[in-house]
This record gives structure tokens, sequence and C-alpha cells, in this order.
């Protein structure tokens, strides 16, 4: 069986991959504008700065839209179906990723439902996933 | 007005499965079609645009063309709309007199044709690949729940579109699917990817088709009657579409129409005909939308009234559609060639003698857009 793709960084994005590697989800913004955007660029998208910063993302999203795939892609053959989603970040941008720790039904699976971040070894880099949020302790 | 028209337009002999037919032959065909359509010899063309592979390059060494002006714009299934677009100014400009526009996919035999791969470094490669996308029916459907939950659209609205596309193939000799469906059928079909049924999805099939550009100064010279290519649009969004601004709305739709209807100087009520991209059952959603033909969130009730099918007032999509006639990979051509139809009075399921169609093409997944005002008077 074909393995799972594994992404490979660039310059620009591994720090978004090394803070993966620590367990924490790193995103930028502009210095200028204020604006957090993803995915990692060394420029603001909103205006065009190049003074932009990381900072450590609280992890919470929630889910903005998704699929369920039935036509599994090469190595998620056991997986299949899955849900490929977007979520919204608290901090306002958005990333697809997958959902783990709930059925991969449209019941469990409530558009703008509460999500956290957790990270999936794959190849040699950490990928970050979502699922619900763990219960307060 | 751009002062160009469309003096020949033909697809490929067939269309479907075609594995005796290479990507570079279907190119040829239809272009050899097209040139004869206008009424042309090859050397009367001296401006080619298509897209790689195998692009304009090979495409016009292969048809004996030593082109003054080259377009090899690639972004997807519209990019046949932009070379239109990018023609019209060429001519316009002197750079070229008459332009061929070639279209060919082996999209389901994969005859000669290059294999598509995501680098695995690139923003998609990185992240949205990982997550186990699969080709157009695992991004190109994933706005629609947002959709739906924003405004309401019902699983039955989304398969009356197949419904009502496949009333149009159903008068079409060409259509790949031409038998009667019912919303049931749609919705019993097998699930590719919720909320996405089979028969919500486009076809996947071998073809071509091509067209001649011209100086509108030159209509009437043809054997065919011109179509006036009186306004044109293009836009992008994004490449990826975990990053697409709003998932209720295509930017790049709305921008591309807004400049062609400006160049037209036409309305929604102008319009008489109508294509709109059809990859999945979602986009003419999108697209009557992004237009302005209906307000927002009230494109599905519209179609599922009755108002885009035979008989409606506004009829879309008339050859069947990426769902029901074709869809190479690369649908904008066919969908041009329609309109073209349409406007000539020679369609198969011809709608009376429209004045305007008005073509609305997708590039990758809401990626890219690109509209066409087609007119069968200059303006």
């Amino acid at each position: 069986m074909t393995a799972k793709p594994i992404p490979v960084p660039t310059p620009e994005t591994q720090p978004f991959w090394d803070g993966c590697a620590a367990g924490e989800l790193r995103l930028q913004r502009c210095a200028d504008c204020g604006r957090p955007y993803f995915y990692p660029r060394p420029v603001c998208p909103a205006c065009g700065s190049r003074h932009v910063e990381w900072f450590t993302a609280s992890g919470r999203a929630t889910l903005y839209s998704y699929v369920i795939n039935h036509r599994p892609a090469p190595g998620f053959e056991d997986d299949a179906p899955y849900a490929i989603a977007v979520v919204e970040l608290d901090e306002g941008p958005r990333m697809m990723t997958s959902i783990v720790g709930l059925p991969a039904t449209p019941e469990a699976l409530q558009l703008d439902m509460p999500l956290q971040v957790r990270f999936e070894p794959r190849g040699d880099v950490s990928l970050p996933v979502f699922g619900p949020l763990e219960p307060a302790r | 007005m751009t002062g160009v028209i469309i003096a020949g337009a033909a697809e490929t002999d067939r269309i479907g499965l075609l594995p005796d037919h290479s990507t570079l032959q279907l190119h040829v065909e239809g272009a050899l079609n097209t040139v004869a359509d206008a009424g042309l010899s090859l050397r009367d063309i001296d401006g080619i645009a298509t897209v790689s592979a195998p692009g304009p390059v090979q495409v016009a060494h292969a048809l004996g063309i030593t082109p003054r002006w080259i377009d090899g714009t690639g972004v997807g299934g519209t990019s046949f709309l932009l070379h239109v677009r990018h023609a019209a100014a060429a001519i316009r400009a002197g750079y070229a007199r008459t332009v061929l526009i070639t279209h060919g996919e082996s999209g389901r035999s994969r005859v000669g044709a290059s294999r598509y791969r995501m680098e695995a470094s690139s923003p998609v490669g990185q992240f949205e690949v990982p997550y186990g996308v699969f080709g157009p029916t695992t991004t190109f459907t994933i706005p629609l729940l947002r959709y739906m939950k924003e405004f309401g659209l019902t699983h039955e609205q989304l398969a009356y579109v197949a419904v009502a596309q496949r009333r149009w193939a159903a008068k079409n000799p060409r259509a790949a699917y031409r038998d009667p469906v019912t919303v049931e059928d749609v919705l019993a079909s097998r699930i590719v990817a919720y909320p996405f049924h089979l028969l919500e999805c486009c076809l996947v099939t071998d073809g071509g088709g091509a067209l001649v550009v011209t100086s509108a100064e030159r209509a009437g010279s043809f054997p065919k009657p011109a179509v006036h290519v009186l306004g044109t649009g293009e836009s992008s969004e994004t490449p990826m579409i975990s990053q697409m601004a709003d998932f209720t709305e295509s930017a790049a739709f709305r921008l591309a129409g807004r400049a062609a209807f400006a160049e037209a100087r036409i309305g929604v009520a102008d319009v008489d005909h109508l294509m709109i991209y059809d990859a999945f059952a979602h986009v003419p959603i999108y697209g009557l939308e992004a237009l302005g033909f209906t307000a927002k969130g009230e494109a599905g009730a519209f179609i599922a009234d009755g108002n885009t099918e035979p008989g409606g007032s506004l009829p879309l999509n008339t050859n069947g559609g990426g769902l029901s006639y074709t869809h190479t990979g690369m649908y904008g051509m066919f969908a041009i060639q329609e309109g073209v139809r349409q406007l000539r009075g020679e369609a198969a399921a011809q709608v009376g003698s429209p004045q305007i169609s008005v073509i609305l093409g997708n590039g990758g997944m809401f990626a890219t857009a690109g509209v066409l005002v087609l007119g069968r008077q200059p303006g």
C-alpha cells in the first residue's frame, strides 16, 4: 500500500513544522497591520508588509466545512470514509485538516462545533489534526 | 464591445470514449474541424492559444502553423475563455489577425496525457494533500456544507440541478447521459464525497474543440453567422480551496462577471441563454448568484422551480453540461461551443433565437474564472 503523503517544508514554512514537532500550532501575523494569517509566507496578504512575526496559536478552532470522502486517496484506504475538513482557528485564519476522535458521519460532525488541535506523526513531521475539546480537568 | 467575433467553432468528430485518439490528436481534429467551419485554411491562422500540455508550440507545429502571437495561459478549465479575451486584445493591437484556440484532452483514456502531480513542498502539497484530498471530488466540494447551513439549500435542491440538466441532455444526441433521472435517482446514487452523490459529479471523458477568433470587421465573410464577443472578464482567487475567503460565494466568478457585463454594457435581464461550468452540481448555484441572476441563497430554489430547464425563463447548460454532456477535465471549451451553437441557431436543444449568451468558466476549484458575453449582433 502507498504511504500517506508527507509534507516537505520550505525555508519559509519550516518554523510552522518545527512548532508542530514541539506540540505547538504556530501562525504568523503582520507586525504592521496586526492580521494573523495562514499558510506561512514572508509577506502579509492583507497589507503587503514584509514585517511579519511568528506566534503560538491557541489551537482552538470551530468546524467551518467538510466532506466525507468515500473514494480514498492512495494511502488512505483503511480510513475511508474519512472527513476532509476546513477549520476556522480562534485567531481567524482557516486551514484544512483531518478530524480525529469523532465518527465520520454528518450527525457527529456539526458545523461550528468547537475543536482542538492535536499532532499526529507523519513520516518525519508532525501533522496538525483536530478533534473534540478535551474535558476540563 | 471587444471588436472581435468567433468566426469558427467545432468539436471533435466524436466525444466520450476515444482510446484511438491521443491528446494531441484531439487538438488537431478539433482544430481542423474549426478551420473548415470558418471556411479558412491553416495558412490563414497567425495566432495560437491553448494550455499545456501539449501547449501552443506543439499544437502549432503539428498543424504547420507559424504563429506571430502565442498564448499559453493555463489556469484550468476556464483557460479557453481567457484565450478569447487575450486574443481580442491582441487582434485590436494588431499582433494577430486570425487566432486559433484549441482544446483536446484524453481525460478518460489518458492517451498521450501528462501526469498530474502536486509537489509535496508546494503550499497545496504541504497544507492540503496530507489530509487525503484526491482530486476535485474532495476539494471543489468542500465549501458546500457551509453554504447549505448558511442558506438552507437542501439535498433535494442540489440533486435537482442534475435532474434539470439531464432534461436538456435528453434532447442532445451527443450527450453521454440522456435517460431522464429524478431527484430520488440522484439521491440514491452512491455517495462520492458527502454531501455529493455520483450523479452530482461531472463525467470524465475524451474530446476536444476549437475556436477561430478574428476582427469583427470581417463579420459576414465566413460561412456561418458571426458570433460577436461583446464582453469579457477574468479573475482568480486562490489555488487552495481551504483559503477561499467565503465558502458561500466565488469572488472570482463575481469579478469576472462584472467585468464582462460592463464591457458588453448589458444586465442580467438582457441574457437569453446561459452556460455555467458545472464540474459539480453546486457550481451553477454559485454561478447564478455571482452573476446576479438571483439573490444570494436563492439559486437552488430558482433551479428547483424549473426556471433553467426546457421551457424555463433562463435556459442554462443546454448541452446537458459537464454532468450529462461531456467533461474532458477542462470543460470550458464545450461551454463556449454550446453558446456559439445557440446564437447560430444550430444547437441540438435550440432555445428559439437567443440574442445574447453568457458563458461562465471555472478553473481549478473556484480558483480562476472567465466570463464571455456573446451576441448575435455587434452590440
